[in-house]
């Protein structure tokens, strides 16, 4: 397609949407349906050219497939991108979840629609192109560009204290970036390349590695987010919409992970290897301190965006473990926890639509007028918990398995969140959903409605698919995390060689 | 046919749970009810085939799982003689509740989603017992957890229900942190959790030491200790039996289904399924042991005072279990064995019985308002009867075989075990403590004065908070209850009777080693099946006697001096209350568990992100930016959170230089 392949195409198709909708007059019901269907196309077509990828894409190597590089401005900055087993899936998770953004927004979303629905295709393009670039500055480009329409969707259509939230949202995730940059001119003037497979060759100085891996660490730690730097996640969450929400927690949070598995392992594995007790402190503080607050929170959605904080721990401390079950575990969970947080977000905003309100106290035995929402909602809230047969299961499980033979007392104390996530997780579905339906103002509640109940089941289907058969993701990327190891240890190795022969 | 025996019940689960509302009642009951009665009879079959006959084991693939570098995790549905055994007792009281549970939960609104949740947790059951990897014995593990939770929860109206529900997926989650844990050092041990490979593996770790959590370890002994804590969670067991009480908020059925006869079973089984890694570490049997010792000795004390009567038949359940632990501690897998099976149709009978006891009388559960049914309901009365001679372990009956046979191994085993001798005296104690309760439950429940008559009418005015609301029909005196919850009851009377006498050669005695085969692993010093035939006389005849005293102590302090248990209680009442607050355990973990985790929560949560992430962090910044002043006054007003501050730091430094030092792995 003029010069270009697949990931430009489904990186662009977006925009193009975009584009449309920019033409489209939203001043009547009839503007703002038309925008809306072109947004669900745009999102769907992209959805297709996904899978369509997919069929196209060789599971379990290592190599980056579906390259295309461009030089750029001829300057020496090129235009490349490529997938391999580690970033695809979270291409596909992109273009699955957009459509179910779109859906979810058809109502609740009545004023500034056009600029609502460009948002959020530009946003689809900015996060599929992280996962697409196979160069630094455009990374850094499409990494930072995303910051700017989740701003403007949490400052424009979020709820009383959207000011506070998408400033504290910026400010934080702008001073990770501002070191990342500092970090990625380094490497510049090290390399004089930003080519990220020549990048992953490359053996940086062990105590240069050190300053770049905090630089990347800073950027990537609020992404996640890691404790004690995710103050910023509940507050987003739970004044963004609900299809921010359901991003945010989705695709967002994973670019941190993503940076983490693509940057600071291969590129740093010294300084990884140093760090990585600092990554497992972290991590089981996020897991047991987070759950512990989730446990007390008063607010749904707050009490979800805590719970992703601790997943997002397993996710860390499955990283540094750095042996195949746990990277494998750690990419699982990330694709896992974007369909069921995704899906999470989705369910409060069900709830939300009809009562407006997010107030655990304001609910109370729905349940006798939503059965069809309860049984959807409680598929996703074990997934949350992690039963075997969901798909939080086997990301929990297999970081936890790997973690064990990293270091058996971060798996010790990691392994406290399956009590502690079992706790909040049915805490807050009985106060919301079971009990007697004593308050007036839930009498009038429905059920879902056949547009909600579209949206919510392919997630069930999938949460459960997940939770039996999760090997298409675990085999997609078992290449990919196989040589990143083996690189991994090499270099390790190399240095400890290099250590001795000094004495 | 084994994936037929698993897959029915998931079957009717799917058509009752998502078709319920279409099918209608009756229907989504008859269908569920029926494809469980297929399951049971191919299990029948099997039992024949794999156990009795010269059936041959096999295990055979549906499916991989997951595959992730040298983890491999299979679907898969492995038979034998342990299985088998499993597969009967699990589908035989499945089938027989659902029966029941057509009659006893008639005016229920909400029937296809009980029938849903009883399926849905027989197939869940069925996948435990039958995995062949660890993996998906916690799928099974867990998926009866869930199972149970919603079915303690079925009533969700009720709070105490709600909350019961919770509290028993969140103690049993204490166990399987536990279980986990095992689970992920077993595959650090031996490269897999494929039982077949990690049984190879058990004997060349038997001396092997693992360096976990900063200690030097056998690595056996390690392994068995995190498993076995997933199995007191599951099964009920001293500190972890917390929730077994509380879950008697689930319908009659449920508790004798699931906190009975079959999940509460499922330490046991897992324990007797991995026999050759407990083979390899007598501390870890030790620890069996004297868990079992201590369970079933507290939690006779516990049932010797309680009114309700789901309670004193839970307790008695918990008791059961730590017989079952005993035997297992013992070498004696076969013996917990034997006993899980025998124990499954009585306790289920007298869960049942007690049921329609319930039944009867209006949901009323309370023993100070019984009294006197024995004429109102004498078929239920016989079969609770039965059930109790068959739990105190009357001569011939089921639990005279199993349970006597349990005490004379701690006996036995306790030649060279000091544990084993602890256990032995707690059993035989316990047993005299069981006659009693059990004939106080029976003699509360059906002789005496008619405690009911009063209430009974003033209950008939203000009914219920048990979703009931549809009572025209009990006008009158109680009555007995319909056919299809008689017939359980008559076919477990069969089992509680007859199970032990025609079984106990297969299980226990001559045949053993034929019957089981290589579903239980014994080393080659234990000989526990046949030490138990070489005890002195007097051991033999010290269940009998704590039997007959127990029912003589009933007998006199509820029919013939009906007073003295008011005056007992009232001349020791510190030990009564320690009694009927279950030793205080709840309030214990209320202080030190449940309230300081709320509690550290608030902390962390207004202290920690909010007073001081969010304030240095970007409040701060902002703040800086909009008035320097203000920083000294605010640091003043904030010096708890400080202090919480400091601490926050210093504990995060501790972890990470503990993660630094300390290392882990081997």
């Amino acid at each position: 397609m003029f010069g270009f392949g697949i990931l430009s195409g489904l990186t662009f198709l977006p925009l193009v949407g975009a584009g449309l909708i920019a033409l489209v007059k939203e001043d009547n019901d009839g503007g703002k349906n038309t925008i809306r269907w072109i947004a669900l196309w745009t999102t769907l077509v992209t959805l297709a050219l996904s899978f369509y990828a997919w069929s196209q894409f060789v599971p379990g190597v290592a190599d980056f497939q579906f390259v295309e590089e461009k030089s750029w401005f001829g300057s020496g900055l090129s235009y490349k991108m490529g997938v391999d087993g580690i970033s695809f899936p979270f291409v596909v998770l992109t273009a699955f979840l957009m459509p179910f953004c779109i859906a979810a927004s058809w109502q609740s979303i009545d004023v500034r629609v056009k600029q609502y629905f460009i948002a959020f295709l530009v946003l689809e393009t900015l996060m599929i192109g992280v996962f697409c670039a196979l160069d630094l500055v455009l990374f850094y480009l499409f990494f930072e560009g995303g910051l700017i329409p989740m701003f403007i969707i949490i400052g424009v259509w979020g709820g009383k204290r959207r000011i506070y939230a998408s400033f504290k949202f910026f400010l934080y995730t702008l001073a990770g970036s501002l070191l990342m940059l500092v970090a990625i001119m380094a490497m510049y003037a090290q390399t004089h390349s930003t080519d990220i497979v020549g990048l992953l060759t490359t053996k940086f100085d062990p105590d240069l590695q050190k300053w770049l891996w905090l630089a990347f660490f800073a950027s990537f730690a609020v992404k996640m987010p890691m404790w004690p730097v995710h103050t910023w996640l509940p507050d987003a969450h739970v004044e963004a919409p609900t299809a921010g929400s359901v991003i945010l927690a989705g695709i967002l949070l994973k670019m941190g992970g993503y940076g983490f598995i693509r940057f600071s392992l291969p590129m740093f594995p010294d300084a990884s290897h140093y760090f990585a007790p600092l990554v497992f402190a972290l991590s089981v503080i996020a897991i047991v301190y987070t759950s512990l607050v989730a446990l007390v929170q008063e607010d749904i959605k707050k009490l979800i965006a805590y719970s992703s904080v601790a997943h997002m721990g397993f996710v860390t401390m499955g990283l540094f473990a750095m042996n195949q079950q746990a990277v494998e575990g750690a990419v699982f969970q990330m694709v896992s926890h974007g369909i069921v947080s995704g899906a999470l977000f989705l369910c409060v905003g069900v709830v939300y639509d009809r009562m407006h309100t997010r107030e655990i106290a304001a609910y109370g035995g729905i349940v006798a007028k939503m059965p069809v929402y309860a049984a959807i909602f409680m598929v996703f809230t074990m997934a949350n918990v992690g039963l075997p047969g969901t798909s939080g299961f086997v990301g929990e499980f297999l970081t936890l398995i790997g973690a064990f033979k990293a270091n058996t007392w971060v798996a010790l104390f990691a392994t406290t969140g399956v009590i502690l996530s079992a706790a909040y997780a049915l805490y807050l579905y009985w106060r919301v959903v079971f009990g007697k339906l004593e308050k007036p103002s839930l009498q009038g509640l429905a059920d879902l409605s056949a547009r909600e109940f579209a949206i919510l089941a392919p997630l069930v289907l999938l949460t459960i698919w997940y939770g039996v058969q999760p090997n298409q993701i675990l085999h997609a990327c078992s290449g990919a995390v196989a040589q990143l190891i083996k690189n991994y240890n090499a270099a390790l190795a190399v240095t400890r060689t290099a250590a001795l022969s000094l004495y | 046919m084994y994936s037929a025996i698993v897959f029915l019940p998931l079957l009717g689960f799917l058509i009752a749970g998502l078709g319920g509302k279409k099918l209608g009642d009756r229907p989504a009951e008859i269908i569920t009810t029926a494809l469980l009665f297929v399951s049971c009879a191919l299990s029948w079959i099997t039992f024949v085939d794999v156990g009795l006959h010269d059936g041959h084991f096999s295990a055979p693939v549906l499916a991989n799982w997951m595959t992730s570098g040298e983890l491999k995790v299979d679907w898969a549905l492995r038979v034998d003689t342990l299985t088998s055994v499993m597969l009967i007792v699990v589908t035989t009281v499945s089938a027989l509740v659902h029966l029941y549970s057509i009659g006893y939960m008639h005016e229920d609104p909400s029937r296809p989603r009980f029938f849903a949740y009883l399926s849905l947790f027989t197939f869940a059951m069925l996948m435990l017992v039958t995995a062949d990897n660890l993996a998906q014995m916690f799928f099974g593990w867990e998926g009866v957890g869930l199972a149970s939770y919603l079915l303690i929860g079925f009533w969700y109206e009720k709070p105490s229900a709600n909350a019961a529900a919770i509290k028993a997926f969140v103690v049993n989650r204490v166990g399987d942190f536990g279980f986990s844990l095992g689970i992920f050092l077993v595959f650090m041990l031996t490269g897999s959790i494929a039982f077949d490979t990690i049984f190879a593996a058990a004997p060349g770790l038997a001396n092997k030491s693992v360096h976990a959590f900063g200690l030097d370890w056998n690595a056996m002994t390690l392994t068995c200790l995190l498993l076995f804590m997933g199995a007191m969670g599951k099964s009920a067991q001293f500190l972890l039996h917390t929730w077994l009480p509380d879950a008697m908020e689930g319908p009659t059925p449920v508790s004798a289904l699931i906190h009975a006869a079959t999940m509460v079973t499922a330490g046991v089984f897992m324990v007797a399924r991995l026999s050759p890694l407990f083979e390899q570490s007598a501390t870890a049997l030790t620890v069996v042991t004297l868990v079992g010792g201590i369970t079933a000795f507290f939690a006779a004390t516990v049932g010797l005072v309680q009114n309700d009567i789901k309670r004193v038949i839970a307790y008695s359940t918990c008791s059961q279990l730590g017989y079952m632990f005993v035997g297992l501690g013992c070498g004696g897998y076969a013996l917990g064995i034997f006993h899980l099976f025998t124990h499954a149709f009585f306790k289920a009978l007298l869960f049942l019985g007690a049921g329609s006891v319930i039944h009867a009388l209006h949901h009323e559960q309370d023993m100070r308002r019984m009294g006197g049914l024995w004429s109102k309901i004498p078929v239920t009365f016989a079969c609770m009867t039965i059930g109790t001679l068959a739990l105190t372990g009357f001569p011939m009956t089921a639990g005279y075989f199993s349970k006597d046979a349990i005490i004379e191994g701690a006996f036995a085993a306790g030649g060279h075990s000091s544990a084993a001798m602890l256990a032995f005296v707690l059993l035989v104690l316990a047993a005299g403590m069981t006659s009693f309760y059990s004939w106080r439950l029976v003699f509360m429940t059906f002789f005496g004065e008619r405690r009911w008559s009063e209430q009974y009418r003033l209950l008939h005015g203000h009914h219920d908070d048990h979703g009931h609301d549809d009572h025209h029909h009990h006008v009158g005196e109680p009555h007995e209850s319909p056919l299809t919850m008689m017939v359980p009851l008559f076919v477990l009377s069969i089992g509680a009777l007859a199970a032990g006498y025609v079984f106990k050669g297969e299980f226990i005695g001559h045949a053993a080693g034929e019957f089981w085969r290589s579903s239980l692993f014994a080393g080659e010093h234990n000989h526990i099946l046949h030490d138990i035939h070489e005890v002195p006389e007097w051991v033999g005849m010290a269940p009998f006697a704590m039997m007959v005293g127990g029912f003589g102590v009933a007998l006199f302090m509820y029919v013939i001096a009906p007073k003295v248990p008011a005056s007992l209680a009232g001349r020791f009442p510190k030990l009564y209350q320690f009694l009927l607050n279950k030793w205080y355990f709840d309030e214990l973990y209320d202080k030190i568990f449940v309230k300081p985790a709320f509690w550290l929560g608030r902390l962390f949560w207004k202290g920690g992100d909010g007073a001081i992430i969010d304030r240095f962090g970007p409040d701060g910044v902002a703040a800086r930016v909009i008035d320097g002043a203000g920083f000294a006054s605010r640091l003043q007003t904030g010096f708890i959170y400080n202090y919480a501050f400091a601490m926050l730091l210093g504990l995060a430094a501790l972890i990470t230089y503990g993660m630094f030092s300390l290392g882990g792995g081997q």
